[in-house]
């Protein structure tokens, strides 16, 4: 049988999402930004609201964010996107706004305004890609990368004395009233891809709904910063990240508990 | 009928943004602004024109939040004191990067660090510099009256949209303080959708519709090349804001030998200092620049051909000056350029003003003619 007489609508099993865009992602094989942004595409789409959806790229990997999902978005400095979405959502209230950041961006130099934010119970939806390093500036130490981890500015491993604990910022994020939904996913195998997308699409419905902020963080792998294949990154983040940082929802209330 | 009023700078600030149709405030309390956004909160303009108020954890959360608001295409603002100006720097280098047009109010208070809740015009280079990193410019207003700090917010509103650049009123406490009557503007509705669309449809992230491709808010760009292209076009912009946006009122300069160059609080001082100084004898004007960038240039070459000395007078160590000094070279004038000033938050008397005016022009006083050297 020939290529193209596979190629029949009748056999069609997957299509990529019209709200994707039809372009390469520069993200490095094996990494999982991109199995989130496929998501969000996807889930965009399903629910309609392609025209009504305002993206906020962080400063890290995900910067170029903007350059594959086909909607308006606003790139905002690094840590700042739940400042910035504040501005745009409480000015369009109507409107689906989510930020999407990496640990550095949301963790630590915003750090500040993902509480506030989240405190405020701004609707909006934030998704956090918890990779444990800086993947963007070469694979430095993130605030949540874990006890002995190597990285660049941690060439004998994260020595808890000098730099702390990795940080569960979900768990803090859980405690604030202003949140509705918080949940932590992975995406490392087609099972966790599945729970993701629908954790992903409960927290975008919670805020079509006006329900407060939902808050979704995906325990990822940067397999270039961990310096791993993307098969033996998976396998690291099982038996390493996932432990610390466990699966599953913190809270699923409503805004004021 | 147009509503006349006894009010607070800082209040005619708050009165100002509403009446203008300015879609959202965002700030962070600090000495001497405070009054900006208590005034909002008592005014409650939500229930009003729909105007968002929001007080936010910080000043550089305050900036982003504008950021986005701006991005979206609404009328945003954010007033604030020197420190609070600082942290918002990278903020505004974003918002100057991205072209997004916004309202900044900096009612200046004495530094550096946390310095003194005194007037002060010590953040001049800081505004009319660009501030944070860089190569951009704001528009930059200077109101020296109760009445101005009204007018100015609607022009700088107006001036943002125009250039699609940040404006910043730069104010100090003294006048962020004092009461004086104040014509208030009429009301202008805030813009509609229809109305954004139709005007900043090209760029503002309002969702987008089917028929129109995605905008996307940023200011980073990869290739350099690309990227000197857009700071070659920010370069123009500034120039035809050079060309087009100067103001300045020039006060008894028209036979004037000696000109005092004062903005804000300070040419207050200074008009007096000129009555002063005209009654001793000595023939005074006073260019009060308005628009500190774009720098009044041109009226001070003029001036500057024949006029035997400037007196720049500051509530700072003398940082308009420079501006000057390089107005006058420019027009290859041999006119002195000096400075007179006072810091920490102290405004200078009238007074004080003709003395060193006295003092610095001793030689052209008592000859007559310039100095040459
Ligand atoms: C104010 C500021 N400080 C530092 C940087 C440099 N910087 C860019 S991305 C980044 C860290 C990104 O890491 P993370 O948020 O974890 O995202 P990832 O790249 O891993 O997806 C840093 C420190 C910057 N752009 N701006």
């Amino acid at each position: 049988m020939e290529l193209k007489d596979l190629i029949k609508p009748e056999n069609l099993v997957y299509e990529k999402s019209k709200v994707q865009e039809d372009t390469y992602m520069h993200y490095c094989p094996g990494c999982s930004h991109g199995v989130v942004h496929k998501i969000l595409a996807e889930l965009i789409e399903e629910l309609g609201i392609q025209e009504i959806t305002v993206g906020v790229a962080p400063v890290g990997c995900a910067v170029f964010a903007y350059n594959y999902i086909d909607i308006d978005w606003q790139e905002a400095a690094h840590g700042r996107a739940p400042a910035v979405a504040t501005g745009i959502s409480r000015l369009y209230p109507d409107n689906f706004v989510f930020t999407y950041q990496g640990d550095g961006d949301l963790a630590s130099i915003g750090a500040a305004e993902i509480m506030h934010a989240c405190n405020r119970g701004e609707n909006i939806l934030v998704v956090f890609i918890n990779n444990g390093i800086y993947g963007m500036t070469g694979g430095q130490m993130a605030p949540t990368t874990l006890e002995g981890m190597v990285t660049s500015t941690t060439p004998m491993g994260r020595n808890v004395d000098l730099n702390g604990y990795p940080m569960r910022i979900t768990n803090l994020i859980a405690q604030l009233p202003g949140t509705s939904y918080v949940t932590r996913q992975a995406v490392h195998t087609a099972g966790a891809v599945r729970k993701c997308k629908k954790s992903l699409k409960k927290a975008m419905e919670n805020v079509l709904a006006k329900k407060g902020t939902s808050f979704v963080e995906v325990v990822s792998t940067c397999n270039s910063g961990w310096k791993m294949t993307p098969i033996a990154a998976n396998k690291w983040m099982e038996d390493n990240m996932i432990p610390y940082y466990p699966l599953g929802d913190l809270k699923d209330s409503v805004k004021g508990v | 009928m147009s509503e006349i009023k006894l009010m607070k700078g800082n209040e005619v600030l708050a009165e100002a943004a509403i009446r203008c149709g300015c879609d959202g405030y965002f700030g962070y309390p600090i000495t001497p602004q405070s009054e900006v956004m208590e005034t909002l909160m008592m005014r409650r303009p939500w229930e009003e024109t729909g105007m968002v108020v929001l007080q936010a954890e910080s000043e550089v959360a305050a900036i982003n939040m504008v950021y986005g608001a701006a991005g979206s295409g609404k009328k945003a603002m954010t007033s604030s004191s020197s420190p609070g100006i600082s942290l918002m720097a990278e903020g505004i280098s974003y918002l100057a990067g991205a072209e997004l047009p916004c309202l900044i109010v900096n009612v200046t208070r004495g530094g550096p660090g946390l310095g003194t809740i005194q007037p002060s015009q010590a953040d001049y280079f800081q505004a009319v510099k660009g501030g944070g990193h860089g190569d951009y410019k704001l528009i930059v207003l200077a109101p020296s009256s109760v009445q101005e700090m009204n007018d100015f917010v609607n022009l700088g509103f107006e001036l943002a949209f125009k250039y699609r650049n940040p404006a910043l009123i730069l104010t100090d406490g003294a006048l962020g303080q004092m009461m004086e009557k104040v014509e208030l503007a009429e009301f202008k509705p805030r813009w509609t959708s229809e109305e954004i669309n139709e005007n900043w449809g090209s760029w503002a992230t309002t969702g987008k519709p089917a028929s129109r491709k995605k905008n996307v808010v940023s200011s980073l760009v990869m290739g350099s090349e690309e990227m000197e292209a857009n700071n070659l076009r920010f370069q123009e912009k500034y120039r035809m804001m050079e060309e087009k946006e100067v103001r300045y009122e020039a006060f008894q300069c028209d036979d004037a030998e000696f000109v005092l160059v004062a903005f804000g609080t300070s040419s207050r001082v200074c008009q007096k200092s000129v009555q002063i100084a005209r009654a001793k004898g000595l023939k005074v004007g006073l260019l009060r620049p308005i628009t500190l960038f774009p720098f009044p240039k041109l009226v001070i070459k003029e001036l500057a051909r024949k006029v035997k000395g400037f007196m720049s007078v500051e509530m700072s160590a003398g940082q308009m000056v420079e501006d000057i000094k390089l107005s006058v070279y420019e027009a290859g004038s041999n006119a002195r350029v000096n400075y007179f000033g006072r810091m920490g938050g102290i405004i200078p008397s009238p007074e004080e003003v003709v003395e060193a005016l006295e003092e610095k022009f001793s030689w052209e006083i008592s000859y007559g003619v310039k100095r040459s050297y």
